[in-house]
């Protein structure tokens, strides 16, 4: 067969010759005999996509007021790409720009430029591609000088585009609660398996909060523009494009006007722990829920406003909002602010030496102090109260018998587990009481920022000591100051649960910390008999025509492992604390004939500092439907600075003591607001018109 | 001449070969007193080195040299501008360059007997990666279910491999054949036709058209040059016709499909549909003119007309080419693309057996059918499929699989010189 193949041969020789001089002669017609012709289709025909973001959807209150929605404004635009093709690179026109807006000049650079390692906000994070908008608030005329000096500002844009409005005052009060909006970052892309093509720079994603929690059903679908643009940089056709869909709408349970009276009594109870002599009070939060797990109100002080965020936020703003000179106001202390519970932690105590058999008639004594391993520890207060049951106990806040109690409970309880070092010795029964009660882990309301607050199981101290070995052993002294004996102490036998710390625990001081939005959680189990809720703030999701897309339920995340009679002993204690209790004076004069209000109060010291101030309460108290919760930090007793407060939130809930009522007859809406067709939102029936 | 070759293999395969097969010229008489330098040893006569087909190696040198560069043009830009590492394809391509030039070097040193044995396992092991790109293991870009995807990133296109799996099994095919009768018969052509069934239905299973035509036309062409009888040629031709009517007329592609491969034909009809892409680059080759705009000042290929920047460097580098080196860098490239097809053309005519010859006369049609739809596509003249060019495209599936092919070619001729 070789000779017929290699005859064959000839062929593919001159098949491929012929193949070659068609390619080469169509290339030498191409780019030398018509060359011209091309090169000028060249500078005609390039295609840009501009990603169309969609309207984000609003967050609503439970009326159908809105606390974030979309306005029309006149939005200023760099194209970086343009810009920087001027001879000068853009300085020139930058400059020009940056007058005409009334902005300084290095600030308009920084917005412009990209987000790379080593670059800190102010700066886009999206594509370099993609316009970045530099001003939302530019009056029409200054938008018309722009548009129509193309020459002056090529590359420079302004549009009228849907920009992010947040409702004042409301969205100032719950600024943590809804979070903010910020260009996804690629790392954000990765991460989130977010589909590559809808996504560019435009797209805001929620970083915080609300806006954060609910991204997924508030952002809606981005359209894409394909557009084919000349060699000056006008658009000469569209080539392709998809229309965006709006977001959905979040409608909440929170009631913006109680909002407002519970940061504004939150304010006015932080200027009168100041005006006591207490300079240290600059923070603080406050809680309103449901019974059933639904946030009503949430304040944290001190807040900001979120508009800041608008436009890009500038560096002076992010620091003052990150910083601690001003207080950090990003931080939502209601579910990030980690602090001692004091004696409403008394509550827990109570319920798991009921639950494990300890009488609750008593009779227990409470002297002014008593001696526990070596160790004294005072009530607060030097006198003998005699002895007494423990719902005694509670009403008068009495220390001593609980430290007695916690006592004999560490004695019996696995006595020799508390000596060993074992990351897996088992948890205390009391400890494991507070953690049914939701203490020591993440709350799980639908927002990203909670914190777990810290219960000292045996476990916990394990991990602490393991944890701090290292500086303890370091710093501690056997005969040096008191804090460095401690060092030297626990540098030894930090991973040892002893009786002192089992009896302070006991009165919620030590290493117990909470969060408000725990401890609200926890009262409202030991409120509605049992059941620990998710605490959940949004109530509903609403397509942007008004259907609802889904109805949010606080789930259920357990039930207190405490006989139902043991809840009705604890809660008939806290009626009398107001009554006659600890917190007597402080709701002295209020109608409790109206509205029973059951209460306890806290002061949780802190070594070397003021206390911190805790009230914990709910009503009405015979078939409780609402939970308020305060604390306040460095701000001295429970009973004067956070039940005050409290007491505010309870007169705005119910329209008391000259307060107008935020619910009709007391009764929060179970009903949706609704959206119509047109985008007009209507308030549940009874709650009053269009807000 | 079958004898000797056996004797010879087992030669060489033993150890140093020994300088006495035989040549012209060689001083066989003068034992070696000390060893002779390295330098010496490689200029020697009988060294591999002397039987390696240096055009061609600096031919696909020069190739994959110009198309590391338009590659590195074409997506530093857009890298920069995103804020990434401008040389991140740069240096992706180079280590894909010394991979697949080691892969060649290795596939030439293989003898030749070695190629015949192992041709049905290359076969096999194409069709079964075919198999697996079909199965959940593949992934699908831009459409096609082409690509299977590895640990760390990587992943392979195995209708690039399944190519040389069809060269090598339908050589041997023939090559068994021939040793017996002067023209192959029925049999040996039915054989053909049935092993080369299966990897063309599944490359049109994916779907990659592009690739079936390269495969139809390599099968066919190694069919044709096999010597069968005309008779047979002209029943084969009119199959295929018959098929190709049919295709058409019962609706067999997607409409994209038949738009693609007809669109190139009245390209301003449509310019914003599927003509759109080739238009542009014939646009961007135009511009370019007699010397182009130079390494990375191509307005139309360092921006966005195609998309993304990936994109360009893989199926559209040739259209960089024209705008950035004019007809001067694009002759050239195809100066050079007709030197590698006529160099393996040269290395079939001279091969010793029907094997050699046909393996080596695939590669040429395969790489001559392949460079000029890549190419064509760009300047009006081929349909648009998404076919590399080849050793300039960005990629390592097929250029691995480019340099490979060079490497049997190296394998083929080196065998035709020790024993010619």
């Amino acid at each position: 067969m070789i000779p017929a193949a290699r005859r064959r041969l000839v062929v593919l020789y001159a098949v491929v010759a012929a193949l070659l001089l068609s390619l080469g002669g169509r290339l030498w017609y191409l780019q030398v005999m018509t060359v011209g012709s091309y090169a000028s289709a060249a500078t005609q025909d390039q295609v840009r996509t501009v990603i169309v973001p969609p309207v984000r959807g609003q967050i609503l209150d439970d009326v159908g007021q809105p606390l974030v929605n979309n306005r029309t404004a006149l939005v200023v635009s760099v194209n970086r790409a343009l810009v920087s093709q001027q001879p000068d690179g853009g300085v020139g026109e930058l400059h020009r720009l940056a007058k005409l807006l009334g902005m300084k000049y290095t600030l308009l650079q920084q917005k412009i430029r990209l987000c790379t390692a080593g670059v800190s906000q102010p700066c886009w994070q999206g594509s370099p591609y993609q316009p970045i908008p530099v001003s939302e608030q530019v009056p029409a005329s200054v938008a018309l000088q722009i548009m129509e000096n193309q020459g002056d500002f090529p590359g420079v844009s302004a549009q009228a585009q849907p920009v992010t409005h947040y409702v004042q005052p409301f969205a100032t009060y719950a600024a943590q609660i809804l979070g903010y909006l910020q260009p996804i970052t690629p790392q954000e892309l990765a991460q989130r398996h977010l589909p590559v093509t809808g996504f560019s720079g435009v797209d805001l994603v929620g970083q915080a909060g609300l806006e954060r929690h609910y991204d997924e059903q508030l952002r809606g679908t981005p359209g894409q523009q394909t557009l084919t643009v000349n060699a000056a940089g006008t658009v000469t056709g569209i080539r392709h494009q998809s229309s965006p869909k709006a977001g959905n709408t979040l409608v909440t349970s929170l009631n913006s006007r109680l909002q407002a009276d519970t940061y504004s009594a939150l304010t006015q109870a932080i200027r009168r722990a100041q005006s006591y002599g207490n300079p240290g009070a600059t923070s603080g939060a406050a809680v309103v829920m449901t019974t059933t797990g639904r946030v009503l109100a949430m304040a944290s002080y001190p807040t900001y406003d979120p508009s800041i965020w608008n436009g890009g936020i500038s560096n002076r703003e992010f620091k003052n909002l990150f910083g601690t000179a001003h207080g950090q106001p990003i931080l939502n202390r209601a579910t990030q602010g980690e602090y001692g519970p004091g004696s409403t932690w008394k509550v827990t105590s109570t319920a798991a030496a009921l639950a494990h058999g300890y009488s609750a008639a008593g009779p227990y004594g409470c002297p002014g102090a008593v001696t526990i391993a070596h160790h004294t520890f005072n009530n607060w207060t030097t006198k003998s109260l005699g002895p007494m049951s423990l719902h005694q106990a509670l009403v008068m806040s009495c220390d001593t018998v609980f430290y007695q109690l916690a006592y004999q409970m560490y004695l019996h309880d696995r006595y020799n587990a508390n000596f060993v070092k074992n990351p897996h010795a088992p948890v205390q029964k009391m400890q494991k009481m507070e953690v049914a009660w939701g203490f020591g882990h993440n709350p799980g309301i639908d927002l990203p920022e909670q914190s777990p607050g810290t219960v000292p199981t045996r476990q916990w101290l394990y991990d602490y000591w393991k944890q701090y070995k290292g500086y303890w052993c370091k710093h501690g002294n056997a005969n040096g100051s008191y804090l460095q004996q401690i060092a030297y102490d626990n540098c030894r036998t930090g991973y040892q649960w002893t009786p002192g710390q089992a009896a302070i625990a006991a009165i919620g001081q030590g290493y117990v910390t909470v969060t408000p939005l725990q401890l609200a959680r926890g009262y409202a189990a030991l409120a509605n008999g049992g059941t620990l809720y998710s605490p959940r703030i949004g109530a509903a999701v609403l397509s942007p025509t008004g259907k609802v897309v889904r109805r949010i339920k606080p789930p259920v995340a357990g039930h207190l492992p405490v006989p139902r009679w043991a809840l009705g002993y604890i809660r008939s204690a806290l009626i009398d604390v107001v009554t006659q209790g600890t917190a007597a004076g402080a709701f002295a004069g209020f109608p409790l004939n109206k509205v029973q209000v059951a209460a306890k109060t806290g002061t949780a010291e802190i070594f070397g500092g003021q206390a911190t101030s805790v009230f914990a309460s709910f009503a009405p108290a015979s078939n409780p439907k609402y939970v308020v919760v305060v604390m306040v930090p460095k701000s001295g007793e429970g009973a004067d600075v956070s039940a005050p407060c409290a007491r505010q939130i309870w007169d705005s809930i119910y329209g008391l003591e000259g307060h107008r009522a935020v619910f009709p007859s007391g009764v929060a809406p179970r009903a949706l607001p609704g959206i119509s067709a047109s985008g007009a939102i209507t308030a549940p029936p009874g709650y009053g018109g269009v807000p | 001449m079958s004898i000797g070759r056996g004797r010879a293999a087992g030669l060489r395969g033993l150890g140093p070969v020994r300088p006495s097969l035989g040549f012209r010229g060689v001083k066989t008489a003068v034992p070696a007193r000390r060893s002779p330098s390295l330098w010496r040893r490689s200029l020697a006569r009988d060294s591999l080195l002397r039987h390696v087909d240096w055009l061609l190696v600096v031919a696909v040198l020069a190739l994959s040299l110009i198309g590391t560069l338009l590659v590195w043009s074409a997506t530093a830009p857009g890298l920069s501008q995103a804020g990434a590492d401008p040389h991140t394809y740069l240096d992706k391509q180079l280590l894909i360059v010394v991979i697949g030039l080691l892969l060649m070097a290795g596939v030439s040193l293989v003898d030749y007997r070695i190629l015949r044995m192992i041709a049905p396992f290359a076969y096999a092991v194409g069709c079964l990666s075919l198999l697996a790109v079909l199965s959940p293991l593949g992934t699908t870009v831009l459409g096609s279910h082409s690509w299977i995807p590895l640990p760390g990133g990587f992943q392979i296109e195995p209708s690039e491999y399944a190519k040389i799996g069809l060269i090598l099994m339908i050589a041997l095919i023939f090559g068994s054949a021939g040793e017996r009768s002067a023209r192959p018969g029925i049999r040996p052509l039915a054989l053909a036709i049935g092993c080369s069934i299966p990897v063309i239905g599944l490359v049109l299973a994916e779907p990659d058209l592009g690739v079936v035509v390269v495969l139809v036309v390599i099968s066919g062409g190694m069919i044709a040059l096999s010597g069968v009888g005309l008779r047979w040629l002209a029943l084969l031709a009119g199959a295929g016709a018959l098929t190709v009517v049919a295709v058409l007329h019962l609706h067999l592609l997607k409409a994209y499909q038949v738009g693609r491969l007809t669109s190139f034909l009245h390209p301003s009809a449509d310019p914003t549909g599927t003509g759109w892409q080739a238009f542009q680059a014939k646009i961007a080759i135009g511009s370019g003119g007699m010397f182009g705009q130079g390494l990375f000042h191509g307005q139309l290929t360092a921006g966005s007309f195609l998309g993304s920047y990936s994109f360009q460097g893989t199926d559209f580098i040739f259209a960089v080419a024209g705008e950035e080196l004019g007809f001067v860098g694009t002759a050239a490239i195809v100066l050079l693309l007709g030197l590698v097809i006529f160099r393996a053309v040269r290395i079939a005519a001279r091969a010793d057996d029907a094997f050699g010859l046909l393996v080596a006369a695939g590669v040429a049609i395969w790489f001559a059918v392949q460079a000029f739809i890549n190419i064509g596509m760009t300047i009006g003249i081929a349909p648009v499929t998404g076919l590399p060019l080849p050793f300039v495209s960005y990629g390592g599936s097929a250029l691995f699989a480019d340099m490979i092919a060079i490497g049997l070619l190296q394998s083929v001729h080196r065998r035709h010189r020790l024993f010619s």
